[in-house]
């Protein structure tokens, strides 16, 4: 663990080389969420927020209170605790049901042509793995899942979609993510999940959070309606 | 009992202190641009610091009073008009039903903040009334004022009037020194381009706004041009793949992947959300304990600052 400076009231806790050969992992992203409940007990009412993301977590204390040297004091504290919630494992694991067909997934026929496999292979690769959440961003909810088989990540958009629906699901290089809410997007949509993914009326309002691990459970059209998908 | 908005102007959100602790949702802060005339406006109105007021960027608001109460306007030098007598920004005014307000286009500085007694009653979402656009969280329907939009305040007599005196009020010319705490990734950056960076004037473009104010000048060239994306704070410095620096404001992003030189002190990204576009920046590298006297030096001034009675109106 690595404690960098960032601002006036902001450390980074930083658990990766930068500039490493690997994309962070799975170990990284549980060193993260170990790192964000251990900095909120060190810190109590100094924490103005965390930002959890990949391999790091950026701390955001109230410096009319504390100081950048007490902050980081206290932080330099967890390291051994941060390990050992590491080690125990961590994140819970939820299921996301998705409805994978052309019509709620306009990117799915293209992207299993380029890929060279049938859509139904498509499908059983991408609800195969156990994603797990890099990071939260980007819009209020939207999270980074990771990483997507090699044999269907695929680039970009090159002109983005004005529009894409609520609970799109969909893959942009080896990330895959479920769309919160109406947004313009450039990911590669190949189904759509009927659960909500952000809703502000809720709480918690979010079903996962930095650490969790996802996977996708393929549904038909038919239980997707029941489950209150809505077809564009 | 409130105030009814006639014309918004540009664009008039309704701002508390911001939004925290919820960075882990991906939510951003939003919360006033300028923290120094925001804090002064509810100081001058004797209100608590998170109240919400109305933040009006490059004027144009009209409002219709609808109940008694005070109404304190603070920030860009903009004329303030009610019911067409010219009014002093600084100052809280007793206003009653079927007053009008109008606050015209700054001659120095863009924004201003509107507030009355105990602020605008409005439901918080995420513990928070601030408003952010790109959300669609805060203010009323997370959108910005429009008119005929409800202001829904308390009706008050008793609030005593305030004024900040003209010598301490701020003054927004068309340039400004912004202090730096530099940051871990400036390595990546050649002292070349560090010294470039703080020793050359940098242009406000056209693309300021409450995201970040991009700046134009001598393009600064690190040697990477990402990083894997991380947590941003308030007054970060981004450094795109085209060399021309972004400071990141209350509406940032929460996560990103651009290479950083440091973080502004907050208390100057303030300032410089007073600036427009052509106006002119220059950075300035200081310690980590500089930083810490001079956000608390400000901060003790905001609170202690001496107000005085205004003559009778």
């Amino acid at each position: 663990m690595q404690l960098k400076h960032a601002g006036e009231n902001a450390v980074l806790m930083s658990f990766a080389e930068e500039n490493a050969a690997a994309p962070p992992g799975p170990r990284e992203a549980a060193q993260v969420r170990a790192a964000a409940e251990a900095a909120r007990g060190a810190l109590q009412g100094d924490l103005i927020d965390l930002v959890p993301s990949y391999a790091s977590l950026l701390v955001i204390y109230d410096a009319l209170r504390t100081d950048h040297f007490s902050v980081v004091h206290r932080l330099q504290a967890l390291q051994g605790a941060i390990e050992a919630a590491t080690a125990g494992g961590g994140g819970r694991e939820i299921e996301l049901p998705v409805y994978y067909s052309p019509e709620t997934g306009a990117d799915l026929e293209r992207l299993a042509r380029e890929a060279d496999l049938t859509v139904a292979e498509v499908i059983t690769l991408h609800c195969a793995t156990q994603y797990t959440v890099y990071a939260i961003g980007f819009a209020p909810g939207f999270a980074y899942l990771g990483h997507v088989d090699t044999r269907i990540a695929a680039p970009r958009l090159t002109t983005p979609r004005q529009r894409v629906p609520r609970g799109a699901v969909a893959i942009a290089d080896r990330q895959t993510a479920v769309y919160p809410a109406v947004s313009p997007g450039g990911w590669n949509l190949i189904g759509n999940c009927p659960q909500r993914l952000f809703d502000p009326h809720q709480d918690p309002p979010m079903p996962v959070a930095v650490g969790d691990s996802v996977r996708f459970v393929a549904i038909d059209r038919q239980r997707f309606i029941e489950l209150g998908g809505e077809l564009a | 009992m409130s105030l009814r908005v006639r014309q918004p102007g540009l664009l008039s959100l309704l701002q508390d202190r911001g939004r925290f602790g919820q960075h882990h949702l991906g939510l951003t802060t939003g919360g006033p641009m300028d923290l120094e005339a925001f804090l002064l406006c509810q100081r001058l109105l004797g209100n608590d610091p998170n109240c919400t007021l109305v933040e009006c960027s490059f004027g144009g608001l009209e409002l219709d009073v609808e109940t008694d109460t005070l109404l304190c306007v603070t920030g860009a030098e903009a004329p303030l008009l009610i019911n067409g007598q010219p009014r002093d920004l600084w100052t809280g005014h007793r206003v009653q039903g079927g007053d009008r307000v109008q606050l015209g286009h700054a001659e120095h500085g863009c924004r201003n903040y509107i507030g009355v007694v105990d602020g605008f009653a409005v439901t918080p979402q995420f513990g928070s009334t601030a408003t952010v656009l790109r959300e669609g969280l805060g203010g009323l329907r997370g959108e910005k004022l429009a008119p005929g939009d409800v202001l829904p305040c308390r009706p008050d007599t008793q609030r005593q009037r305030l004024q900040l005196a003209a010598a301490e009020r701020p003054r927004y010319g068309a340039q400004l020194t912004v202090r730096v705490v530099p940051g871990y990734q400036q390595a990546h950056f050649p002292r070349l381009q560090q010294r470039r960076f703080y020793s050359s004037p940098w242009t406000v473009s056209q693309r300021a706004d409450r995201m970040g104010y991009r700046l134009e000048g001598p393009p600064i060239k690190g040697d990477i041009t990402g990083i894997v994306s991380e947590g941003i704070c308030l007054g970060a410095i981004q450094v795109p793949a085209d060399g021309q620096p972004i400071v990141l404001l209350n509406d940032r992003q929460t996560i990103g992947g651009y290479p950083k030189l440091g973080a502004a002190l907050s208390v100057d990204a303030a300032r410089m959300s007073q600036l427009r576009p052509g106006a002119t920046v220059h950075f300035a590298a200081i310690s980590p304990h500089a930083a810490h006297n001079a956000l608390h030096l400000q901060h003790w001034r905001m609170r202690q600052i001496p107000l005085q009675s205004p003559p009778e109106e």
